[in-house]
Order: structure tokens, then C-alpha cells, then sequence
């Protein structure tokens, strides 16, 4: 019987089945003709954005993969916090399909880019789909090895370098969970999300679901990048192509890392004081060393890397509070760090697509040269150092009033002073980049071509209008994630019915 | 109990390797062994001593049937996790090729061209 608030939903397959299936039929397709990669590439990514928006304020559905119905079978379920992901992942996705067309020219092989680039998003979208432990451990490790394979995609020295450490750190993280996934199977015989919450729910945590908590927390917090296990980020992130930092920046960390570190503790283990102070120390280290680690730098991909990992600090910090407006503030910095984060890498694409360097030295009065690529970046960076009215301003805000709230003054203290060191490293980057004098380099450059500048122009709509749209988004998006991770009993009855 | 001790052992060795050791190859090979710490560990979750396979043919009590066997869900699991790890360790290798063929090394300590 079907239970009430919860309706099936026949296309949520169809979240990993569009991407795998282009993934497959673009090295075949490039044969017929050469722009068929580019075509299909946005077609599906196309499609998915407008598939994700069509579920959002719809409420909860699900899927029985094969009919069979959990706990036996593997159910993908679309809740809130779900549907929040997929409109990021798609979004992003459907951007860095777009920026790809003529910035992956001068690289050899185009089909095989886009081929691992709809396996990326066929691993993401399963990720945040999947209502099964081992469905989430084999979906990830899809993303990731397609991801591992992307950062090397150059194959010049550095990236390899970075991929291979990349690489290693990630199968550690893949190991960890495989083992975490394992445990909790023996432990309790089952690998249904809501099946295993409701037998931990009433059986408490043993001392072996606590190692399977530890397991999954140092798993997914490297593929987060949480500080201490973010060394790889700063590597792969930059040495990937734009599009493909602005990915690994802007959704893979998230739904591999937070993501799925906030489903299995929120649903699975039922938040309780030891993880959410975990979180909150994890979130507030990671905020620290992220920015202070960035301030320094010259580079500009490696400049954004860093902030990547303070950034998701303040998302860690959020949920880690645990209460209403605290879990509303992650989310919603979830939701604008992608944006601007990937807006941010696409730009540097952009520049070094005409400038041809990436150091901000060598760049300077791009805002005379390339207006649409300048604009875009100036935008986003004035929504990472979290100026009004972008969106990073009320993501950050609701943050610190929620700590203040919830009487954590020295969580509250680091926010503000990350917000403030983050403004003065983007100041940097305004100054030297987009402003001032310009460099020998980019005496001569011109703006990056239309594409590129649609893709970017996309994003930074999203950067300023997702603060002023928070009234619409609140009831359609936020809200419903924010419930599943405070309401964690909701689900269990959701998907197991009674 | 034992699976636990054995798999988190066994699991050790293999992260040892990958932070102690500076040759590439035997940094694969200890990502390998983290692997197979857990592939074995899969199984031994699902064994039981003098345990029939699990394939039910006809004419078998039903009752006594899942009295006997062992459980075929981590075998599945073995199974799939065992092709991952392939496909781990191929690219993995094909990393390491390329680098080899970068840098003329295969000492990680040479290999350092990224900055901090």
C-alpha cells in the first residue's frame, strides 16, 4: 500500500539513466558527425536542469528499482534535500556543458571529455537519489573515478601529479566508506537508509555503529575536503579544466562529501551531541585554515581552491548547529557557494582562455578588455566575501545569527572573521585582476567568446538574485531540505510506510 | 569479533604502504591491500562454518535452507567491489605510467612540481 505524502515517481531512473546512456553514446556519435559530443553533452544536461526543476515543490517521491519494494530492493527517493541537490547539480552541469563548447577546443578528444563528464553527473545524481547504503558507495565511486580521470585530463606533468594524489586519497576515502557500509550490514542485516535508521532508532548506537559513524566521517569528510583531509583539493581542483573545477568545486564536494555525510548522520545515525560537535569543529577548522591557506596565494585557481575548503566550513558549521536556522543557512550556503564558486572558476577559465596565464601578477584592466568576464567575477567575488545584497551576504548572515542563537559565540567569532578575510583575498583579486594597470599580457586580449560569456552571465544572474529570491526559494527549496534534516523520523516512515 | 580485528588490521598494512612507502608502484599495491581488507571482510560477514551455497533448488526445504546457507548478499557486494577495484587499479597503473614517462621516476619525493 502506498502510503500518503509519498507518490512514485517513474522518471527518477532517469536522472542516472540520461547521463550514463550520453556518456555511452557520445564516442559512438562523434563518428557520424564532429559537433554530435557538444550537442548531446547540453541536450542531456538540458534536459536533466528542466527534469529537477519539474520535481521541485512537488514533495517527496520515490522509485523501486526492478519493483521491489524496500527494504528488500533498492528505492531511489527525491525529498527535499534530494531535489535541492539535483537542481545544483544540473544547474552547474548544464553551465559547464555550455562554458566546455569552446573552451574544450584546444584540447584532443572532446567526445571522451564529455563522456566522462556525463559519468560524473550520472554518479552525482545517483548519489543524491539513492535510498541504499552500498547503491550510494557504487555511485560514488562512479563519480569519482570519472573525476580522478578529468583532473588528469591535461596530462601534463602537474596534473597527473595531482591526480595520482587525488586519486589515492580518494580510494582511501571510497575504502573507508565500503568498510563503514559493511559494518553497519553486519551489524544490523540490512542496507535500506530507513530500514537501518529505524533498527539503530531503537537499538540505540553500539560500539560498532559508532566505528561505522567514525569510518563514514573520515570518508566522506576527505571527499568533502574537511581540513585536516583537504591536501588534495588544492591540487586537483586547478588542475583540472575550468569547467571541470567548476564541478569538483561546485557540486562534487558537495554531494559526495557534505551531502552524503549529512544524510548518513542525520538520517541514518540520528544527529546526537558528539557528531554535531564533530561537525561544528570540523566547519570551523576548515573555515580557518581555508582562508588563511588562501590568502597567500598568487595563483588563481589555487586562490578559489582554498576558499572552497573555507566555504564549505561555514556549510558544515551550519548543519553542525543543528537547529532550524542553522540547518536553513548550510543548506542555503550550499546552494550560493555553488553558484559563485563555480561562476568564479568558469571566469578564470575565461581569462586564461584570452589572457593565457593564470597568475593574477600577469593579468590587470581586464574590466576595459573582456566586460562580460569581468562583471561575472566581480560579481561572484563580491558574493564569496559576502557583500549585500548577493547571496552569499544571507547565506553568511543567517549562519552567524544562528550561532549567536544557539549561544556558540566563538563559532559566531569565526564566521565574522572569515567573512572579513575572505573579502580582503578577493579584494586582492578584483585589484590585480580585474582592475589596475594592465600587464604586459593582457595588453591585447579580447573578450572570451559568446558562449563562454552565457554560461557566465547564468551564473551570476543566480549569484544575485538567489539573496533577493529567498522569499520564493524558502518555501520551494529550502524549506523541504531543511525539514528532512531536522524531521529525520519523517523519513523513516516516508519510505517504510506506517 | 574476528572479521573486525582482521579486516582493521589488514586495512592498517595497506594504509602504512601508502604513507610510508615513496616508490608509486608500492603505494598502488597498498591501495590494493586497503581493497582487499574490505573485500575480505565482505565475505567474512556472510560466512558460516559448514554454510551451503546459497542456490535454492527445487525440491529444498525452504525453512532448512535458510538455517544452512550462507548469506549471498555480501558476496553480491564482493563481486561489485571487486570490479570497482579494478577499475580503480587500472587507472591508478595508467596514472603511474604517465608519470613514469613525465618526471623519469617513480620515487613520489622527486615528484613534486606542485606547489603549497
Amino acid at each position: 500500500m502506498m502510503n500518503e505524502g509519498l507518490h512514485m515517481n517513474q522518471a527518477l531512473p532517469l536522472f542516472v539513466a540520461i547521463p550514463l546512456g550520453a556518456a555511452f553514446l557520445i564516442p559512438i556519435l562523434v563518428r557520424v558527425w564532429r559537433r554530435l559530443p557538444d550537442i548531446v553533452g547540453n541536450l542531456s544536461t538540458l534536459s536533466l536542469l528542466v527534469m529537477s526543476l519539474t520535481l521541485v515543490g512537488k514533495g517527496p517521491s520515490t522509485y523501486y528499482m526492478g519493483g521491489w519494494r524496500p527494504p528488500l530492493g533498492i528505492n531511489l527517493v527525491a525529498d527535499g534535500l534530494s531535489v535541492l541537490l539535483l537542481v545544483v547539480v544540473s544547474l552547474v552541469a548544464f553551465c559547464a556543458t555550455l562554458f566546455s563548447i569552446p573552451y574544450m577546443e584546444r584540447y584532443t578528444s572532446k567526445s571522451r571529455y564529455y563522456s566522462l563528464f556525463m559519468l560524473m553527473v550520472a554518479g552525482m545524481n545517483g548519489v543524491v537519489l539513492t535510498g541504499d547504503m552500498f547503491n550510494l558507495y557504487v555511485f560514488l565511486e562512479i563519480a569519482s573515478i570519472a573525476s580522478y580521470a578529468l583532473v588528469a585530463f591535461g596530462t601534463e606533468a602537474e596534473e597527473l601529479e595531482a591526480s595520482f594524489k587525488y586519486m589515492i586519497m580518494g580510494c582511501v576515502a571510497s575504502t573507508f566508506v565500503l568498510f563503514g557500509v559493511g559494518v553497519l550490514y553486519g551489524k544490523t542485516g540490512t542496507l535500506n537508509m530507513a530500514h537501518l535508521a529505524k533498527i539503530i532508532d531503537e537499538n540505540g548506537m553500539s560500539p560498532a555503529i559508532w566505528f561505522a559513524a567514525a569510518l563514514f566521517l573520515m570518508g566522506f569528510g576527505l571527499k568533502a575536503a574537511m581540513v585536516p583531509f583537504h591536501a588534495w583539493l588544492p591540487d586537483a581542483h586547478p588542475s583540472a579544466p575550468a569547467p571541470i573545477s567548476a564541478m569538483l568545486s561546485g557540486v562534487l564536494i558537495k554531494s559526495l562529501g557534505i551531502y552524503s555525510l549529512a544524510r548518513v548522520s542525520y538520517i541514518v545515525f540520528g544527529m546526537s551531541k558528539p557528531i554535531s560537535t564533530i561537525f561544528m569543529v570540523l566547519g570551523g577548522l576548515s573555515m580557518i585554515v581555508g582562508v588563511l591557506l588562501a590568502v597567500g596565494q598568487w595563483d588563481m585557481k589555487r586562490l578559489f581552491a582554498y576558499h572552497s575548503i573555507s566555504q564549505m566550513g561555514y556549510v558544515m558549521l551550519g548543519l553542525g548547529l543543528g537547529t532550524p536556522l542553522g540547518i536553513l543557512g548550510g543548506v542555503f550556503h550550499l546552494l550560493n557557494h555553488s553558484a559563485f564558486k563555480s561562476c568564479l572558476f568558469l571566469c578564470s577559465g575565461a581569462i586564461e582562455h584570452e589572457v593565457g596565464t593564470r597568475e593574477l601578477k600577469k593579468m590587470g584592466g581586464l574590466w576595459r578588455r573582456m566586460p562580460v568576464t569581468s562583471t561575472s567575477c566581480v560579481i561572484s567575488s563580491l558574493s564569496i566575501s559576502g557583500v549585500p545584497p548577493f547571496n552569499g551576504f544571507w547565506s553568511k548572515l543567517i549562519i552567524i545569527v544562528a550561532a549567536i542563537q544557539a549561544r556558540h559565540y566563538v563559532a559566531a567569532t569565526i564566521a565574522v572573521v572569515v567573512a572579513f578575510l575572505t573579502l580582503t583575498s578577493f579584494t586582492k583579486v578584483m585589484r590585480y585582476a580585474i582592475f589596475g594597470s594592465p600587464a604586459a599580457e593582457s595588453q591585447k586580449v579580447k573578450e572570451a567568446p559568446a558562449l563562454m560569456g552565457v554560461a557566465l552571465i547564468l551564473l551570476a544572474l543566480c549569484c544575485t538574485s538567489f539573496g533577493l529570491l529567498y522569499p520564493v526559494l524558502k518555501p520551494l527549496l529550502l524549506g523541504p531540505a531543511t525539514d528532512v534534516l531536522l524531521r529525520a523520523g519523517d523519513y523513516i516512515s516516508l519510505v517504510l510506510g506506517g | 569479533m574476528i572479521p573486525y580485528l582482521f579486516a582493521t588490521a589488514m586495512l592498517l598494512i595497506g594504509l602504512y604502504a601508502i604513507v610510508a612507502r615513496r616508490n608509486l608502484i608500492k603505494i598502488v599495491i597498498g591501495v590494493a591491500i586497503t581493497e582487499y581488507a574490505v573485500n575480505l571482510f565482505l565475505i567474512l560477514l556472510g560466512y558460516r562454518a559448514g554454510g551451503i551455497p546459497p542456490i535454492l533448488s527445487k525440491g529444498m526445504d525452504l525453512n532448512k535452507f535458510a538455517a544452512n546457507s550462507v548469506d549471498p548478499l555480501p558476496q553480491a557486494l564482493t563481486v561489485t567491489s571487486i570490479v570497482i577495484g579494478l577499475g580503480v587499479i587500472a587507472l591508478l597503473v595508467a596514472l603511474v605510467l604517465r608519470l613514469y614517462e613525465k618526471y623519469g621516476t617513480l620515487d613520489e619525493s622527486e615528484i613534486k612540481r606542485l606547489k603549497g
